[in-house]
């Protein structure tokens, strides 16, 4: 593999006393599906703020495609091309579909908002990850279903030619059915060459969708690999104790795994 | 571009496909969620002009009625009162158009509301902060003193109210203050300043509108001035050719680029129904009304209506900035993140609201033939909120529309008149408004608690 989209080398960013993250490398390959994995306060939502420019890290580097960038707002995250799905989606009930995906963003022609426009490009960015048929990008969001409208805030995040699209707790929310088509929407953004990067609780979508899983341990990034080096057991073993067989070392056991 | 996925259609699907049919809809947003269909506008969804009307039935149902309810209830005190009113005078063309006179402050003064109800804030001062605009016009073009050009007295005043609601807007929004409050506050301050501008010059603080100056006539001329019968049906044509024309190009562009866009039926229905209210509103008022010479013509205070309604509909609806206090209203944290500024946002809503009520205070002005310190403004303000409320505002922010301040306007004015021609209190009439009210907002609060709660799944 060649020269990851983004490479964060060394971050650290603390609050006061408290050590957030400390020396977190992350890779996030393009066409890859990165997954987060941690237990609550191990750094996941600080790190992904990082990346997405809420936070600025107080060290550390990031290369985007090799050059080094800082990302000290959401707006020079957006200009790099990264667009983040927040677990609250961030859309305005009142407004419809194409009005959503547009907000803050409208195209103009003579001064006025072009709404055909909008809803022409609306429909194409909807159609290309077969999320739509045309006839109901009309309605407002709020009559939609809850993977409806994640689906329209991943839409919303696509369609700014973004190259790397990070996702909170994206399927938190949703019923079975609603979670294996957002999971399936998470594969066709990778099929389209997007690097993505989701944070998850819930290890069945990891293993579902992550091409790669990194696991958090109190700030520290304590393992970063290929999903298929993993078992179930193993990510929750780094998850609550930060590497393998540590649970082992005090009393001598079988690791308590079996 | 895809990289060697497990899934088969990486490469059968190219990002960009033109037309291909949705073979595999991975979401598809036609599903009605649970319950939600009925809060889909009709429009939307409908193809035909049949399924347009069960959709818009299914919507009422659902909660979701939109202006119906206030055209009904307009209907429904329309037959009351032409009913019980003596002699049936209530749709006798001399009272309709001075129906229309009286409800032109409260449709003026609603859809200056309405700027602060889309955010979800409120303006209480809008009654006193139009009247002080409303005195500063008066006695700018008073020619025993200042004798100012009309246009200029009424820029000056439009100006003072713009200022006025920056400085309100500012408190709301950098200090973080309650609009509530702040406007409450401004309530007092202004009927203060309002007493104290009546009082400059040598009028006892009454002065007047009535005189021969050319300036003084044009302020009086705003609510009772009116064009000739012919210039009436000529402007009407006019009005209504240009948007009849523009809504038949826009829906059949966007129905020939297969843009969402309702079926043809409804868009000359739209338009038959727009040149039929127009042909109503000018041969009534081209009836001679008066009982002793010749009244007639469509009055000037329509047009002032029309031109706020026509300017404010198409920078809501037409506009980045309309948009953004939609998206605010909404949802508000999603609109700061969308990079939206929301602090000038808010604060230009408050200018925009408080200049609003500036003209709605000349008219006012216009009516009383000049300016007193019997201007209630307190209860003008709560006229103003029922206005909006009754024609489908809502309290809650994000839903709304200027031309629901016009309707919920027109209801007022119609109570208001119809309890006049009674002869009834006024203790009535409030109570009666206040009943009103509580319907509207309930029906407002009824169908935004069945939209969050049963109909939409989360």
């Amino acid at each position: 593999m060649g020269e990851p989209l983004l490479r964060v080398e060394g971050i650290y960013k603390s609050f006061g006393a408290v050590q957030a993250l400390a020396d977190v490398n992350l890779d996030l390959p393009s066409g890859e599906v990165t997954a987060i994995c941690g237990d609550n306060g191990a750094g996941k939502s600080v790190l992904i703020k990082c990346i997405a420019g809420i936070y600025e890290p107080d060290h550390g580097r990031m290369y985007w495609e090799g050059r080094p960038v800082r990302i000290r707002n959401a707006r020079d995250a957006s200009a790099l091309g990264i667009e983040t799905v927040y677990q609250d989606l961030a859309l305005a009930d009142n407004l419809d579909i194409v009005q959503n995906m547009f907000l803050g963003r409208e195209r103009l022609r003579h001064r006025l908002l072009d709404e055909d426009d909008m809803e022409r490009a609306a429909a194409e960015t909807l159609a290309s990850l077969r999320v739509t048929t045309v006839q109901s990008i009309r309605q407002p969001v709020g009559s939609l279903s809850g993977g409806q409208r994640q689906s329209v805030a991943v839409a919303k995040a696509v369609m700014w030619n973004s190259k790397l699209v990070i996702m909170d707790e994206p399927t938190a929310a949703l019923g079975v059915t609603q979670t294996t088509m957002v999971l399936e929407l998470v594969r066709r953004l990778r099929d389209h060459g997007l690097a993505v990067l989701v944070i998850s609780h819930n290890l069945n979508d990891v293993f579902a969708v992550a091409d790669r899983v990194a696991v958090l341990y109190l700030g520290r990034m304590v393992v970063q690999e290929r999903t298929s080096t993993f078992d179930r057991q193993s990510v929750v073993e780094y998850m609550t104790t930060g590497g393998l067989g540590l649970a082992a070392a005090g009393p001598r056991s079988d690791g308590g795994a079996s | 571009m895809a990289p060697a996925g497990s899934d088969p259609d990486a490469t059968t699907a190219p990002p960009v496909p033109t037309v291909e049919p949705p073979i595999d809809p991975l979401v598809d947003l036609t599903a009605a969620p649970e319950g939600g269909a009925p809060l889909v506008p009709p429009e939307v969804l409908a193809q035909t002009l049949r399924e347009y009307v069960h959709a818009q039935v299914l919507r009422v149902r659902g909660g979701e009625s939109g202006v119906l309810p206030v055209l009904l209830g307009l209907v429904v005190i329309v037959v009351v009162f032409q009913a019980i009113s003596p002699d049936h005078v209530f749709l006798s063309a001399g009272n309709i158009v001075n129906l229309f006179q009286q409800s032109a402050v409260f449709m003026v003064l609603a859809m200056a509301e309405i700027f602060a109800l889309l955010l979800g804030d409120i303006d209480l001062s809008t009654g006193y902060v139009g009247a002080v605009g409303g005195v500063i016009a008066v006695q700018l073009v008073q020619p025993s003193t200042t004798n100012w050009p009309w246009w200029a007295a009424i820029i000056a005043a439009l100006v003072v109210c713009g200022l006025i609601g920056a400085l309100q807007g500012s408190l709301v929004t950098r200090l973080r203050l309650p609009s509530f409050i702040v406007t409450l506050a401004g309530l007092l301050i202004f009927n203060g300043v309002l007493l104290i501008v009546l009082a400059f010059g040598p009028f006892s603080g009454y002065p007047s509108l009535i005189g021969q100056s050319v300036n003084l006539r044009a302020l009086h001329d705003l609510m009772w001035g009116h064009v000739s019968p012919v210039g009436g049906w000529i402007i009407m044509v006019v009005i209504v050719g240009l948007l009849g024309l523009n809504l038949y190009f826009r829906d059949s562009r966007r129905r020939r680029s297969g843009l969402v866009a309702p079926p043809v039926s409804l868009t000359f229905i739209k338009i038959v129904l727009m040149a039929a209210a127009g042909i109503a509103v000018v041969a009534v008022c081209n009836v001679n009304r008066a009982h002793i010479g010749t009244l007639e013509g469509v009055p000037f205070a329509i047009f002032v209506v029309l031109a706020v309604l026509g300017a404010w509909t198409l920078l809501l609806q037409r506009t980045r900035y309309g948009r953004y206090i939609y998206a605010m209203g909404g949802n508000a944290e999603a609109a700061r993140r969308a990079g939206i500024n929301v602090i000038s946002v808010r604060t230009w809503a408050f200018v925009l609201c408080s200049m609003t009520a500036g003209i709605a205070g000349l008219l006012y002005a216009s009516y009383l033939g000049g300016m007193s310190n019997n201007v209630n403004g307190g209860q003008l303000v709560l006229y103003a909120v029922a206005a909006a409320v009754i024609g489908g505002t809502s309290l809650f922010g994000g839903r709304g529309k200027m031309a629901h301040g016009v309707l919920g306007g027109l209801v007022i004015g119609a109570i208001y008149n119809g309890m006049y021609l009674l002869g009834l209190a006024v203790q009535w009439e409030y109570i009666v408004t206040g009943l009103v009210l509580i319907g509207a907002v309930t029906i407002d609060a009824v169908s935004r608690r069945s939209a969050t709660s049963g109909g939409i799944a989360r």
